[in-house]
């Protein structure tokens, strides 16, 4: 790359030609204060004007997002012009903004707030008329509040980038425009497969998840039995929530924190993790031999089995049919637990920390219920377990390192704890899958063949025994979308594909920790390239720690099948364990 | 999908067809629509989707910038009262609220009998004839609140004959 000369605040800098002002400033050592753009270009629309700075050859003030840096150029960013124009923007921004910011779920983490203090910006300083408000509250795992959007534009960008899908878009026009899926109707009208990645991105509050902590609340109040479980990803990003550096494994700490909480038990969703590989490696492997529906396909993202649902109807019976990790979980718990303690499975009130949004909408699924009971009661995302923690006065950095409860679900093993990443599930599956074809354990245990950490598709021919299983791995909806349209023509020449829903997986799910610079100081400047990657480690790091590394191996699964479950895929296993699918339409209702 | 008849949807894949060289046929592809059937629905905006991979929402939102579009078949009479600066100091905000009340329906709406469409006009030209209401192309001049009742009798009288 050229390197061209330019100078900021009249000294001189040699950067890349080709960046934008913000990137070259940023490089040179400045953060000019910006808001709508995010992740160097996944969304730059130059739309909301706080990024203005003087610049030599630029006709007034310019979007230093969306201008590129040329030989020669002057940036000031410090001017009078430009510091009195970038606080009028945010208060211009301020001025149609519902300012009930103490009532908001994103307080302490807004980053209009944020340039509203770097910048000087007032409230009030512009009265006048605000925009009408549209509120979506019905979707369980999304709520979309207009009074609080901006109009950057990133939910709209990460959901087409992540998925290929674009299910917000603007609409009207004028002081009249607002981000909405089409029709303004709800995430739940809509074939909106409520991942959360657009909460990702949100600066500010429009864009949520669905807290449920006043539901366990009420769960308490009312004298249930409640019991929590945590899933893989969590661990590596509930630091970041209290000051750790990304990437840094938080499970004894996490365990501890949810101990201090209240619950009856704590568990690791990794234990279901193990079940589910028990179930989906025998599923597999019957499959295999018995001339069944193949390729099968992982079902432990509810993100992807609801646009497997919407977009892919006919590709239904690919779908293994087992039910996601902490799903069997509860309904273990709900089962076989509640038999052990003599307790009625009524009175037990399940939570379930995920590192996503979409989980919210899966324990509401009625193929998701043992006669009619819910397996999981209520999902809390990673950011809403740190506000539990927070609002108890648990001094997280504190808290000594504990064990998971240890009564019937509390051993897990490495291959249960990367299911967090893409890739993971497949690996864990393969542990398992080439014992049960060559009676031994694979060596090395790792098939580092499918491991990555983003988007995209990775695919490995693994060979066990001399037969030749090919797998493919993708993550993020647009990806996916090719392995389906193969499997669609009849081209598809994999035998097992794992989808998740997020792009990197579970670890970059939609109820992760906010990733945003403007809030990490001590991060490097390409954090946004490189978190996935430092959370998966985190992950790997766990599954190396492990004394026992392959589902298989867990001694208390081997227990449960002995004592409840007789065999992976017994009747009684799929009573409890397995689901079901049905193609849906995603405007359901159009008259 | 299924609430579209297949007539219709041939039509639709046809007009879609027409620009499949066009590196942004989205305008052309609306106006084509709006121009054949009056209006373009979502079911038909989903249609165009598939063919064209653009999303829903996004063309949901060309079709809700643009006034010139409609998401609703219009009515058969079509009342524009202006609300240009002229008739609008002469009393038409007066005049399209009646027939606001009369029709009830808003702006923009169209009464349920499919029979009026009740439209803001900005200025139309007419401002010596203020306040002006046009249906259907024909220009009523200097209109006052007492005659809309008068005028929506005329045209129910029109389409019951």
């Amino acid at each position: 790359m050229a390197m061209i000369n330019i100078k900021i605040e009249g000294i001189s800098y040699q950067v890349e030609e080709g960046l934008t002002i913000l990137e070259a400033a940023k490089k040179c050592g400045y953060e000019i204060p910006s808001l709508c753009a995010f992740n160097h270009g996944e969304c730059n629309q130059g739309s909301c004007r706080v990024c203005l700075v003087e610049a030599t050859g630029a006709r007034g003030l310019v979007a230093s997002c969306v201008y590129p840096v040329a030989e020669g150029m002057e940036i000031k960013i410090s001017s009078p012009a430009a510091t009195a124009a970038r606080r009028q923007s945010v208060e211009l921004l301020l001025s149609n903004h519902n300012m009930n910011c103490q009532q908001c779920d994103k307080n302490g983490k807004c980053e209009l707030l944020h340039v509203a203090y770097v910048t000087g910006a007032r409230e009030g300083a512009f009265q006048g008329v605000h925009s009408e408000t549209h509120l979506d509250t019905v979707a369980p795992g999304l709520v979309r509040d207009t009074s609080k959007c901006i109009l950057c534009g990133r939910c709209i960008e990460r959901c087409k980038n992540a998925h290929g899908l674009g299910i917000l878009g603007f609409e009207n026009r004028g002081f009249n425009t607002f981000v909405s899926p089409a029709e303004n109707r709800s995430f739940a009208d809509s074939p909106c497969i409520q991942c959360g990645q657009c909460v990702n991105v949100c600066p500010t509050g429009a864009l949520m998840e669905h807290s449920e902590i006043d539901k366990i609340d009420a769960a308490f109040a009312a004298g249930k039995t409640v019991i929590a479980q945590a899933a893989p990803a969590v661990r590596a990003a509930l630091g970041e929530e209290f000051g750790y550096p990304i990437g840094t494994p938080v499970t004894g700490k996490m365990a501890a924190a949810m101990r201090r909480l209240g619950f009856t038990r704590v568990y690791d969703v990794n234990f279901g993790a193990d079940l589910t590989i028990m179930e989906e490696g025998t599923e597999l492997l019957g499959r295999l031999t018995n001339g069944g529906t193949l390729p099968m396909i992982t079902s432990c993202s509810p993100g992807w089995i609801n646009y497997a649902e919407y977009n892919y109807g006919d590709l239904l019976p690919h779908l293994s049919s087992c039910k996601s990790p902490h799903q069997m979980q509860g309904a273990i718990i709900k089962s076989y637990w509640a038999e052990q303690n003599g307790i009625d499975p009524k009175d037990i009130f399940v939570v379930s920390v995920m590192p996503c949004t979409a989980k919210k909408f899966e324990k509401e699924r009625e193929q998701e219920k043992v006669n009619g009971i819910p397996d999981v009661d209520a999902v809390i995302t990673t950011r809403e377990l740190a506000r539990m923690i927070k609002r108890s006065g648990i001094l997280f950095e504190r808290l000594p390192d504990e064990d998971w409860d240890q009564d019937i679900m509390g051993d897990y093993t490495g291959a249960g704890v990367i299911f967090g990443v893409t890739g993971g599930v497949m690996e864990a599956a393969l542990r398992t899958v080439y014992f049960k074809l060559t009676g031994k354990e694979s060596e090395p245990i790792e098939f580092t063949a499918v491991r990555g950490h983003d988007a995209g598709i990775r695919e490995a021919s693994i060979d066990i025994n001399g037969t030749t299983v090919n797998v493919a791995i993708a993550s993020g909806m647009k990806s996916a979308k090719v392995l389906l349209d193969e499997i669609r023509e009849g081209k598809s020449k994999y035998q097992f594909i794992e989808i998740m829903g997020c792009p990197g997986g579970c670890i970059n799910g939609g109820g992760q920790p906010y990733v945003r610079p403007c809030f990490l100081p001590n991060e490097s400047d390409d954090i946004l390239d490189t978190y996935k990657e430092k959370r998966a480690q985190a992950l790997y790091t766990e599954d190396e720690k492990q004394t026992l590394r392959q589902s298989h191996n867990n001694p208390q699964i081997i227990e449960l099948y002995e004592k409840f479950l007789g065999e992976p895929n017994s009747h009684k296993a799929h009573e409890l364990l397995h689901t079901s699918y049905a193609a849906r339409e995603g405007f359901n209702d159009i008259k | 999908m299924a609430k579209l008849n297949a007539a219709a949807a041939a039509k639709i894949e046809e007009i879609c067809a027409r620009y499949t060289d066009e590196k942004t046929p989205l305008m052309m592809i609306l106006s084509d629509i709006q121009n054949e059937y009056g209006y373009i629905p979502l079911e038909v905006q989903e249609l165009v989707s598939q063919k064209t991979g653009i999303s829903v929402a996004e063309i949901y939102g060309v079709v809700t910038f643009y006034s010139f579009f409609s998401l609703e078949p219009k009515g058969k009479y079509v009342i524009g009262c202006c609300l240009g600066t002229a008739c609008y100091v002469k009393g038409a905000q007066n005049v399209i609220d009646k027939f606001s009340e009369l029709l009830k329906i808003k702006p923009g709406e169209t009464s349920e009998d499919g029979l009026f469409t009740l439209d803001a006009l900005r200025c139309i030209g007419a401002c010596g004839i203020a306040p002006a209401v046009s249906i259907n192309g024909k220009v009523y001049p200097k209109v006052e609140v007492g005659q809309v009742a008068g005028i929506i009798d005329s045209y129910r009288k029109e389409a019951a004959v």
